[in-house]
C-alpha cells in the first residue's frame, strides 16, 4: 500500500489547537505539581493558585502551599520551558543540517554548554543565572563550531540529501565533541573544585531539576518563548531547506543570515536551559521525530507541535524521575535517556531501511 | 527576461572552473548549454541563478546587476532546478511544489487560495496532479524531477534554469518535459547531455574546460568538426526525410 497524505499529515484541522494547546499544557503543569512524594489534591493546588494570582484567601495548609508554590510549580514550569527549548533546537538543527540525527545533546552542544557553565562556576566570575548562561552560551557556540567543522572535514558536508552518510559523519563528530568537552569539564572540576562543589556539579551535569527557583523560571520562560517566536517567524525558511541549502537559496532565502540567526538562537536557548538544569539528552531527537509522524514535516505545524510536546514530555519525565524509585529522585537526564535511546535506535533502523 | 553574463570567472582551490565566460540569453529564448563532463555547465548555471557570486565579472538581469538585487527578488525572477535534490523528509508531492511560493510569502503575508491555485496549475503542467498526495520517497526518479520542475513553475519565474532535467526520465517523459519547457513563454536555459535534445534549442553554447567556445543555432554549432574535437566522437548529420530535421548519428568514440 502506498502511504498518502492522509496518514502523513492530516488536513488543516481548524483552530482547535488555539484552546487545546494551553489546556494540555495547563493539565501537564497541574499533574507535575500534584504528583510526587506527597501527592497533593487538585483542589489544594487550585486554591493556592487562586490565592497567589486571584487575590483570594482560601485556607490551605502552609506546608502544602510551600511545596506547591516554592517547589513544584516553578519546577514544572521550568521543565516545560526546557522541553520546549530543547525540542525546538532539535527541529531547527535537523532542518538546517538536513540530518535526522541532529540534536543539541548528540552534537555535543549541551556538553560544550556544560563546560562553559562549569568554568564560570569554578572561576567564580559570579554565580547568577545570567553569567552562568553566558558561559554556557560561549561553550555551546564553541562546541557547535567544532563539531560542524569536524563533520565537514570528514568529507560529508551538510548540504544535499546524502542521508545516512552525512548523518553518520555528524554523529561521529558529535561523539568526538561531546567526549572532548566532557573531559574538559571533568578536568576543570578535578583541578579546581572542592569536594562539595564537585558533588553538586556532577549531580547537575546529569540533568537535574531539583532546587529550581522562580528566578530560573524568569530566565527560562522568556528564553523558550523567544525561541518559539523565532522558529515560527522562520517557519517557511525552515521548510525551504527541505532540498538543501542551494535549493533554499534559489527559493529566495538569504541562507547565511537565516542559518546564523536560527543556530545562534538555538545555541542560546540550549545554553540557558543547560546552565539551569544540566544536559538533558534526547528531547531534541525524540520529540521532533514523533511530531513529524503526527503532523507532518511542514514547520507551520511541526514547530508548535514540537514546542508543546517537548514541554509535556519533560514534565512527564520529571514526574517519573520523582516517582520511579520511591524515596529517591533520579536525575531527569536518566529518564529521558531511558526513553530516548530506544527511540534513537528506532530512527537509525528506519533510516537504514529507507535507503 | 534577458539574462547576461559578463566576463565571469570562478575558481575552486586554485582550479579554474569558469574562465572569462560572456553570454546573453534573450527574452523568451530556449538556450542549451552543452559540453563534456566537468566543462563548467553546472557552475555557469549556478552563477546565472545567483547561487554563487562570480570571482570576477557580473551577471545582469534585464540589464540590472544581480549583485544589487535582494535574494527574494532574484527568486521571483529566476527559478533553478538542480540535478539531484533529494530529501529524507516525509512530505507529499504537493508540499514540495508549494515550496515554490516561498519567495512570495512572508511571516506577515500568509498562504492564500491564489497560491493553492498556482500550485495546482504547476502540478497540472507537469502531469503530476494525480500524484499530488504521494509521499516523496515513494515517487520514481522521473516523478521527482517533474515535481521539481513544478516547484520551479510555481515560482512563476521569468527565467527557468534547468541542470540536465531529462537525466532520470524515460523517453516519453524526456520528450514531454522538453516540449513543456520549450512552450513556456519565458527564458529557458538548459544544461544538456543529450546532443539530440540540444538540436531542438533556439541557440546552444558549447563549454569546454570552463570556457564558452562557441555559441549559435544548433545546426551552425554542432558541426562534425566540433563533435570530433570537443566531444571526441565521430558522428554524421542526417536529414530526416519526413520533416527535414537534422538527426545526429554517432558512429564511435575517438
Amino acid at each position: 500500500m502506498i502511504p498518502t497524505v492522509a496518514s502523513a499529515a492530516p488536513a488543516r484541522s481548524g483552530w482547535h489547537w488555539i484552546w487545546l494547546t494551553p489546556l494540555a499544557l495547563f493539565v501537564a503543569i497541574m499533574a507535575g505539581t500534584a504528583i510526587g512524594e506527597t501527592s497533593i489534591p487538585m483542589d489544594t493546588i487550585l486554591k493556592v493558585l487562586a490565592n497567589r494570582f486571584g487575590g483570594m484567601s482560601f485556607a490551605v495548609d502552609r506546608i502544602e502551599a510551600g511545596i506547591i508554590w516554592d517547589y513544584r510549580l516553578s519546577r514544572a514550569i521550568l521543565a516545560a520551558c526546557c522541553g520546549t527549548g530543547l525540542a525546538l533546537a532539535g527541529v531547527v538543527l535537523q532542518a538546517l543540517l538536513r540530518n535526522p540525527l541532529a540534536d543539541p545533546f548528540l552534537m555535543g552542544i549541551s556538553a560544550g554548554a556544560s563546560t562553559g557553565a562549569v568554568t564560570v562556576t569554578i572561576a567564580g566570575v559570579g554565580s547568577g543565572v545570567l553569567t552562568l548562561s553566558l558561559g554556557a552560551f560561549a561553550g555551546a557556540g564553541l562546541a557547535f563550531g567544532l563539531v560542524v567543522a569536524l563533520s565537514h572535514a570528514a568529507g560529508s558536508g551538510t548540504g544535499g540529501g546524502r542521508g545516512t552518510q552525512a548523518a553518520g559523519a555528524i554523529i561521529l563528530a558529535g561523539i568526538a565533541g561531546s567526549q572532548l568537552f566532557n573531559a574538559l569539564t571533568a578536568f576543570i572540576i578535578a583541578k579546581s573544585a572542592s569536594a562539595e562543589q564537585a558533588r553538586g556539579i556532577m549531580f547537575w551535569l546529569m540533568g537535574n531539576l531539583s532546587g529550581v527557583r522562580w528566578e530560573d523560571v524568569f530566565l527560562g520562560l522568556p528564553a523558550a518563548l523567544t525561541g518559539l517566536v523565532i522558529c515560527l517567524w522562520h517557519r517557511r525558511a525552515l521548510d525551504a531547506f527541505t532540498f538543501g541549502t542551494d535549493s533554499a537559496a534559489s527559493l529566495g532565502i538569504p541562507v547565511r543570515r537565516v542559518r546564523g540567526v536560527l543556530i545562534a538562537a538555538m545555541a542560546l536557548v540550549t545554553a540557558v536551559m543547560v546552565s539551569m538544569v544540566g544536559a538533558i539528552g534526547f528531547v531534541g531527537l525524540v520529540i521532533p521525530h514523533a511530531m513529524r509522524f503526527l503532523v507532518g514535516s511542514r514547520h507551520t505545524r511541526l514547530v508548535p507541535a514540537s514546542a508543546l510536546a517537548g514541554a509535556i514530555f519533560l514534565i512527564a519525565s520529571d514526574i517519573l524521575s520523582r516517582t520511579l524509585v520511591p524515596g529517591q529522585v533520579l536525575p531527569i537526564g536518566v529518564v529521558t535517556a531511558l526513553i530516548g535511546a530506544p527511540a534513537f535506535a528506532l530512527i537509525l533502523i528506519r533510516g537504514a531501511k529507507r535507503r | 527576461m534577458r539574462l547576461t553574463a559578463e566576463h565571469i570567472d570562478w575558481k575552486v582551490h586554485g582550479h579554474r572552473l569558469l574562465d572569462d565566460v560572456s553570454l546573453t540569453v534573450e527574452s523568451g529564448e530556449t538556450f542549451g548549454l552543452i559540453g563534456p563532463n566537468g566543462s563548467g555547465k553546472t557552475t555557469l548555471l549556478r552563477m546565472l541563478a545567483g547561487l554563487r557570486k562570480p570571482k570576477a565579472g557580473r551577471v545582469l538581469v534585464d540589464g540590472q546587476p544581480m549583485s544589487a538585487m535582494r535574494r527574494p527578488d532574484i527568486a521571483r525572477a529566476i527559478a533553478f532546478v538542480e540535478q539531484q535534490a533529494d530529501t529524507l523528509d516525509r512530505l507529499v508531492a504537493r508540499e514540495a511544489v508549494a515550496l515554490g511560493r516561498t519567495p512570495f510569502l512572508s511571516p506577515l503575508r500568509p498562504w492564500s487560495e491564489q497560491d493553492d491555485a498556482i500550485v495546482s496549475r504547476a502540478l497540472e503542467d507537469v502531469g503530476m496532479r494525480h500524484l499530488e498526495n504521494r509521499l516523496w520517497h515513494t515517487l520514481s526518479g522521473g516523478e521527482r524531477q517533474r515535481v521539481h520542475i513544478a516547484r520551479a513553475l510555481a515560482q512563476q519565474p521569468r527565467a527557468l534554469l534547468l541542470d540536465e532535467p531529462t537525466n532520470h526520465l524515460d523517453v516519453r517523459h524526456q520528450l514531454s518535459i522538453l516540449q513543456l519547457v520549450k512552450q513556456l513563454p519565458i527564458t529557458v536555459v538548459l544544461a544538456l547531455h543529450d546532443l539530440g535534445q540540444a538540436m531542438d534549442c533556439d541557440r546552444i553554447g558549447v563549454m569546454e574546460g570552463g570556457r564558452l567556445i562557441d555559441i549559435g543555432p544548433p545546426r551552425q554549432v554542432l558541426t562534425l568538426d566540433r563533435l570530433r574535437h570537443t566531444f571526441s566522437v565521430h558522428a554524421d548529420l542526417i536529414d530526416d526525410p519526413q520533416d527535414g530535421r537534422t538527426i545526429l548519428r554517432f558512429r564511435h568514440a575517438l
